[in-house]
């Protein structure tokens, strides 16, 4: 790894179709900023995305990427992660990718504990689409698909994680660029599963969940005395309906992640050009 | 005498049938004599009918036969299951004092044996060796001596300790010793033994023992009948070569964590059986768009649904030919033997890396739990090979890089096949797509891209066809008019079946085809015949009817893709063109 790599290393050379304003311009750059500051490069760094307007960040960054099927960019990071640990691998996507269709990996893989980052742009809407309820949709949110609302509530990821034994909890906002940065290195930096829900405002259909209202409401952790090792503690902070929090939750750093827990260390792109030496001693086994 | 001896055990689940089954095949394999097993099994943990059955001769069995020589029935129902194939010098052995077995009725026509397997099993230790009590007596019945049951018995119970083998061994003898000494009867049977050495193995394990020879080092699954088996086999061997099994919490999840895996560059498989492959099938377009190398082991069991989870079916070709939206690449390899699973495992591996396609490998159920013998030969890893395809390195990936030193992981090349550079290599980094995309990976709606592309993944097909063998394996008489031709499991079954045959005068050239796509042309051999007679295990004959396809004459086809829809005009000029009236300009 070079020691002069800059967060635009990152960058491809591909302009983003993002509408003007979208909070998912100042995640990708916080991404970014994360990686290089953590003395990672493109050709060590494996992107996967989901499907929606945040997957398309696959395109827009630069690194090895693999843009999938809509909510299973967590089992692909999975995969990568595991068949080579030495890459740095992040996975992305939206909160209809990662809270709705692929809602059943993301348990899975707070509880598998891969040592992998986990940036879900959280716009509270589906907008690829044009505008319909996401699963973190307010109750009485206006939308094509619920003309009165979804009249359920919305998932709390972050309590999700919490009950499925994640090791990392953290939520950001993707205006306040320096903390979004910091919190997403730190997600990297972690050994283990590091889940970021990042606030990125959709301003051509969301009018709820503005940049207004994250400004106005989002109370830092690093503000109050917080402790994020405090389980009972980081539980309060996300079962509080009256408040969003932003910072580093939940932090759990004895926990072994799972190539810990299950020894995997091999790069198994590296393999022999004939059957293992040894190989014979498989076909013996069935005397 | 025949020389070919058929026993069974039968019972409830959980009355370790499949593992007393087992011991009796591994000593008769211990012995040099050829094993061919059978199971009816049911997808329960307790109760109803399981059996296990082993046709066993000196020389090599490939299928079962609707014979039986003796049986161990420890219910009432394994008799009535059975009845049909019981003859005048069939045995069974039963426990006339086990209370279910007290209304059991001994047809008259064969020789009970009432042996009383729970009390002698308690004599040597204990009740839960009754099954190997039976299997003592069944030598005694077989002349087989007893010391072959005791390598088994070690090799099952060894690692539970010395103690255990021994009462085992005990039990045994005391079922011998009591059928010799309360039956002075001259049975029917004695079976010899061998200096050969074989071993006996399962469909499923010569998958999972491919994979590794192969070097497959990342396997990710759901548990699912009857595939389990190659992950169970995996499980615990693949780590002494580096490699590792993950248990992901559904099928979605599974293919595409093995998509990942050989997005890192590791040779990655999944196994599932019809259902999963259902589920898989999204992703399945994606692995082949993104040009990804990946095996897919569909071990195919009665359908539709959740069908017969437990029972025998060939009826997955049209899924696995066909499913998924839009036109999807692929290979699809069924091998018709046990050994042969293991080598078309090894084949598959290859041809995913050299054309970077999803390879669908497909065993059928009888393949997979069937347990037979073979020389250990027939595993030779010498003759493994493994070819990785277009991999580029730090040096020569220069080659593949645009005018910016942009790296190409779906340049267009003649025979299809682009380069491909692992995570990690220096100047590498590149995206993937399940959208269309262009050189670079990225998404593409240009018209001429879409149209390159498809064509590019396309050419791989037909460089494959051309490049690679896709032979079947043939039997009989060449020469004959009749003609049979079969896919998967059938083979042995079809391979006695001609000896049958030819003891009738009726000589048969039988095909056995273990490519589904692409697979050989058996036009010329369809036509020349005068009967064709295509066997498989499903109603509607999948196998059929591409064979009938491939000797159809051609239509001609105009085809459009590139995301434009006809034009009156243009469909006007194309058909004139077609009709030989005029040439095409555009």
């Amino acid at each position: 790894m070079s020691s002069d790599v800059r967060f635009t290393d990152f960058k491809s050379d591909k302009q983003p179709t993002w509408c003007p304003g979208c909070g998912d311009f100042g995640t990708m750059n916080g991404m970014m900023k994360a990686l290089a500051n953590t003395g990672n490069d493109p050709d060590n760094t494996f992107v996967v995305a989901g499907i929606g307007c945040s997957g398309k960040i696959g395109t827009y960054m630069h690194s090895y990427a693999l843009h999938g099927v809509h909510g299973r960019a967590l089992p692909v990071g999975t995969g990568v992660k595991l068949a080579n640990p030495d890459l740095e691998v992040m996975v992305a996507g939206g909160d209809g990718d990662g809270y709705s269709i692929g809602v059943g990996h993301f348990i899975h893989a707070v509880r598998r504990n891969v040592d992998m980052s986990y940036v879900v742009m959280d716009n509270r809407i589906y907008g690829l689409t044009k505008g319909q309820a996401s699963p973190t949709s307010r109750e009485d949110f206006e939308t094509s698909t619920t003309p009165e609302g979804p009249k359920q509530p919305p998932v709390n990821p972050l309590a999700l994680a919490l009950s499925a034994g994640a090791t990392f909890i953290a939520q950001s906002f993707s205006s306040d660029a320096m903390r979004h940065a910091e919190i997403v290195q730190e997600a990297v930096e972690h050994d283990g599963f590091g889940f970021v829900n990042v606030f990125s405002p959709c301003v051509t259909f969301n009018d709820v969940d503005t940049y207004d209202y994250f400004r106005d409401s989002l109370v830092d952790v690093d503000d109050t005395d917080h402790d994020r090792t405090d389980y009972n503690a980081a539980k309060d902070l996300i079962l509080d309906m009256d408040k969003e929090y932003q910072g580093v939750l939940y932090q759990n750093e004895g926990a072994p992640s799972y190539e810990q827990a299950h020894g995997v260390t091999e790069n198994m792109a590296e393999i022999p050009d004939s059957a293992p030496d040894d190989a014979m001693d498989l076909v013996r086994e069935f005397y | 005498m025949p020389a070919d001896f058929n026993w069974a055990i039968g019972g409830e689940a959980g009355d370790g049938i499949d593992s007393t089954g087992k011991i009796f095949a591994r000593a008769l394999s211990r012995a040099g004599r050829h094993v061919f097993t059978s199971k009816d099994f049911a997808s329960r943990i307790r109760g109803g009918y399981t059996a296990y059955k082993i046709r066993t001769s000196v020389d090599r069995v490939q299928s079962v036969v609707d014979r039986l020589d003796v049986l161990i029935a420890l219910t009432p129902r394994t008799i009535d299951e059975n009845r049909s194939e019981l003859h005048d010098s069939s045995v069974i052995i039963y426990d006339g004092e086990r209370t279910t077995m007290q209304n059991a009725t001994i047809p008259d026509e064969v020789i009970g044996l009432d042996v009383p397997l729970k009390r002698l099993a308690e004599e040597a230790g204990g009740a839960i060796m009754r099954n190997v009590v039976a299997l003592g007596a069944a030598c005694a019945v077989a002349d087989f001596p007893i010391e072959n049951l005791d390598s088994a018995l070690q090799k099952r119970f060894g690692s539970k300790g010395q103690k255990l083998v021994d009462n085992n061994k005990e039990a045994a003898r005391a079922g011998r010793d009591y059928v010799l000494e309360e039956y002075d009867h001259a049975f029917d049977y004695g079976l010899q033994t061998t200096d050969e050495d074989y071993v006996l193995i399962n469909g499923d394990e010569a998958i999972g023992m491919g994979a590794i020879a192969a070097g497959c080092r990342f396997y990710a699954g759901y548990p699912i009948t009857p595939a389990t088996n190659v992950m169970e086999y995996l499980t615990g061997r693949i780590e002494q070569y580096g490699g590792h099994v993950v248990q992901a919490e559904d099928e979605l999840s599974a293919i595409n964590m093995a998509l990942g895996g050989a997005r890192a560059g590791a040779r990655a498989m999944t196994a599932t059986s019809g259902p999963g492959i259902d589920l898989m099938t999204e992703t399945f377009g994606l692995v082949a768009t993104s040009e990804t190398p990946l095996v897919i082991c569909n071990v195919m069991r009665s359908g539709p649904s959740t069908g017969m989870p437990t029972k025998q079916e060939q009826g997955d070709i049209n899924q696995m030919l066909y499913g998924g939206h839009g036109e999807i690449p692929r290979f699809v390899l069924a091998p018709t033997t046990i050994d042969e699973c293991f080598w078309k495992t090894v084949e598959a591996f290859n041809l995913a890396e050299k054309y970077q396609i999803p390879v669908y490998l497909t065993a059928d159920l009888s393949l997979a739990v069937t347990e037979q013998t073979f020389p250990p030969d027939a595993f030779d890893m010498d003759e493994v090979e493994i070819d990785r395809g277009k991999v580029v390195d730090e040096e020569t990936i220069e080659e593949w890089q645009n005018e910016k030193g942009q790296f190409k992981p779906h340049a267009l090349t003649d025979d299809g096949v682009s380069p491909r550079a692992f995570p990690g290599t220096t100047e590498g980094a590149h995206m993937t797509t399940g959208l269309e995309h262009d050189e670079l990976g990225r998404r593409t709606e240009d018209t001429d891209m879409r149209v390159e592309q498809v064509d590019k993944r396309n050419r791989k097909v037909e460089t494959a066809q051309e490049q690679e063998s896709w032979s079947p394996r043939e039997f009989g008489d060449p020469d004959s008019d009749n003609l049979v031709v079969s896919w998967g499991s059938n083979e042995g079954a079809m391979v006695e079946a001609i000896d049958l045959l030819n003891e009738e005068d009726i000589s048969v050239h039988f095909i056995s085809v273990p490519y589904i796509f692409p697979r050989p042309d058996l036009s010329d051999e369809i036509n020349s015949a005068d009967d064709v007679l295509v066997v498989e295990c499903n109603n509607t004959g999948q196998f059929a009817d591409l064979l009938e396809h491939d000797a159809l004459a051609r239509v001609e086809r105009i085809n459009k893709y590139n995301g434009v829809r006809y034009k009156a005009d243009e469909l006007a000029a194309e058909i004139k063109a077609a009709l030989g009236e005029v040439e095409v300009t555009q």
